[in-house]
């Protein structure tokens, strides 16, 4: 069954779906939408090095996102407000690593690939990482869901229950890079984001719990990868992007459904 | 026995120095409001005491187990946030639906059970937060200018839940507060913070400490009228009522 190209893509891109979305959820509450491109830029970063140094590139992002992470909290709150800081970083991160793949001669790399994913080049082995991530991911989020969610409503009221918030910040930061690491191949570094943030925020017209948020967004996330590849197959479209825009378009259709309902009901109820 | 001795510290937000040589103790069943101007400290005390801040100098000793219930001054809630009041007084406890009950009834919001909590009333959503702070029986009960985002006859009625609170489970009460305008009059003691502790006392005898007068300026004489439980031309109980 993991022979077929086309099985291994909706496979792949169904796991990231369902790591995206918890995730994706917190994302959204915790405005950190800019802080999650930072990390995923810089991951091109990370890219360049594993080729260079010739280590797995999905190792080598995860190392560079992380650092990016750690950049940005050592850096928040001196001089610069947060949103020019990451500014700076997500964007530079992303240019320094594009100018360092460009030293790699001798090397043929798809650029492209790596930008907005390869999802029907996904090996059996790139499946199984890709996997191992998603699982680690969900059992974190699992893991330390009430807490994150205390701790995103209100910092202290989180230490008062004798939580440790900055820890399960840095938790959330991991899960983040993780999830970064194992898109790559799916919808690449500049379209990561996309599938974290659009799937919870559609998810959020219809949920009235966060855990209801979580598995609409997981459901909406899944069934915008199935979806997405069966357009770009029909209409032979990059992949990675037809994903982003099937989810897009739910996201539309559905909020002007909401818009609609909750019309109607305001004028004969 | 002490719920919380703190000796001598000191903490710094950023280069700033924001409390000094601050020494303080809570007995069982005290209530205690910390009052001061903006930038005096109060909130870093709190932090102090719940851990979220780190010391310079000095130390804080909390009773062994000590249980404490913390009211927030707001909840950093995004209309992104789906949340049920149920699902949030589930959230950091094993504690099943008939508690929940009780602890919003004695809070005083009950029936709104189902309600999204961005949807709630100023006056309710402090009802909630009180809620959740006291379903796990807390020794201590700490308030950060819970009433902040509340009119003077609500907050007047926030605090007499708080009193009602307190009689029935006999916890103690530390708030913090940026004026005596509206504190209660059952405080044990009130603590006049700016940096260090400035004159302590009961309400009365700290209202007309020179000290306070000189930290909160002559203007606050004229206007300043401690709580003393008359409330009766308001209407909010039945309004709250109503809502819910």
């Amino acid at each position: 069954m993991l022979d077929d190209f086309m099985t291994r893509a909706v496979l792949a891109g169904i796991g990231v779906a369902l790591a995206a979305a918890p995730l994706g959820c917190f994302v959204v509450w915790r405005r950190m939408a800019y802080f999650g491109e930072a990390i995923a830029h810089a991951a091109i970063l990370g890219v360049a090095i594993s080729l260079t140094l010739q280590i797995s590139v999905f190792t080598g992002a995860l190392m560079i996102a992380l650092l990016m992470a750690w950049i940005v909290t050592l850096l928040s709150g001196k001089n610069y407000a947060m949103d020019t800081l990451l500014g700076v970083l997500a964007h530079s991160s992303l240019a320094f690593g594009l100018v360092f793949v460009s030293f790699l001669s001798g090397i043929r790399i798809d650029l492209m690939a790596y930008l907005f994913g390869d999802i029907l080049a996904v090996s059996q082995y790139d499946l199984a990482i890709i996997w191992l991530g998603v699982i680690l991911v969900i059992l974190l989020m699992y893991w330390r869901w009430s807490a994150l969610l205390i701790s995103t409503l209100n910092e202290e009221m989180a230490y008062a229950s004798g939580l440790n918030p900055k820890r399960d910040k840095i938790i959330l930061t991991l899960s983040l890079a993780i999830t970064v690491a194992v898109a790559i191949k799916v919808v690449g570094v500049l379209l990561i984001i996309a599938m974290l943030i659009i799937p919870a925020a559609t998810a959020r017209i219809f949920a009235r719990t966060p855990e209801a948020m979580a598995i609409i967004a997981a459901v909406i996330g899944s069934l915008s990868a199935f979806g997405g590849l069966e357009a770009a197959y029909i209409f032979d479209t990059p992949a990675g992007p037809t994903i982003v825009c099937v989810a897009t378009t739910s996201f539309i259709i559905f909020n002007l459904m909401g818009y609609i309902y909750k019309k109607i009901n305001s004028i004969f109820f | 026995m002490n719920l919380i001795s703190i000796e001598n510290i000191y903490v710094n937000y950023g280069e700033k120095t924001v409390l000094h040589g601050v020494d303080l103790s809570i007995d069982e069943g005290e209530i205690v409001t910390i009052v001061g101007p903006n930038g005096s400290g109060k909130t870093s005390l709190l932090r102090a005491i719940i851990g979220a801040t780190s010391l310079q100098k000095g130390k804080i000793t909390l009773k062994d187990n000590l249980k404490m219930g913390y009211v927030p001054q707001r909840l950093n809630f995004d209309s992104s946030l789906p949340m049920t009041v149920e699902r949030f007084m589930h959230l950091s406890n094993n504690i099943n639906k008939k508690e929940c009950f009780n602890a919003l009834e004695k809070a005083g919001a009950p029936n709104i059970f189902k309600s999204q909590i961005s949807q709630l009333s100023g006056g309710q959503f402090q009802r909630v937060l009180l809620a959740r702070a006291i379903i796990n029986k807390p020794d201590i009960l700490l308030l950060d200018e819970a009433t902040q985002g509340l009119d003077q006859p609500g907050s007047a009625l926030f605090y007499k839940q708080i009193e009602e609170v307190r009689r029935e489970t006999n916890c103690a009460v530390l708030m913090i507060s940026h004026d005596l305008h509206v504190v209660m009059s059952t405080s044990d003691r009130v603590i006049c913070l700016n940096g260090h502790v400035c004159c302590s006392g009961t309400p009365a005898n700290v209202a007309s400490d020179p000290e306070y007068k000189a930290m909160f300026g002559a203007g606050t004489e004229g206007t300043l009228a401690l709580y003393q439980h008359q409330h009766g031309h308001d209407h909010r109980d039945k309004e709250l009522e109503h809502n819910a």
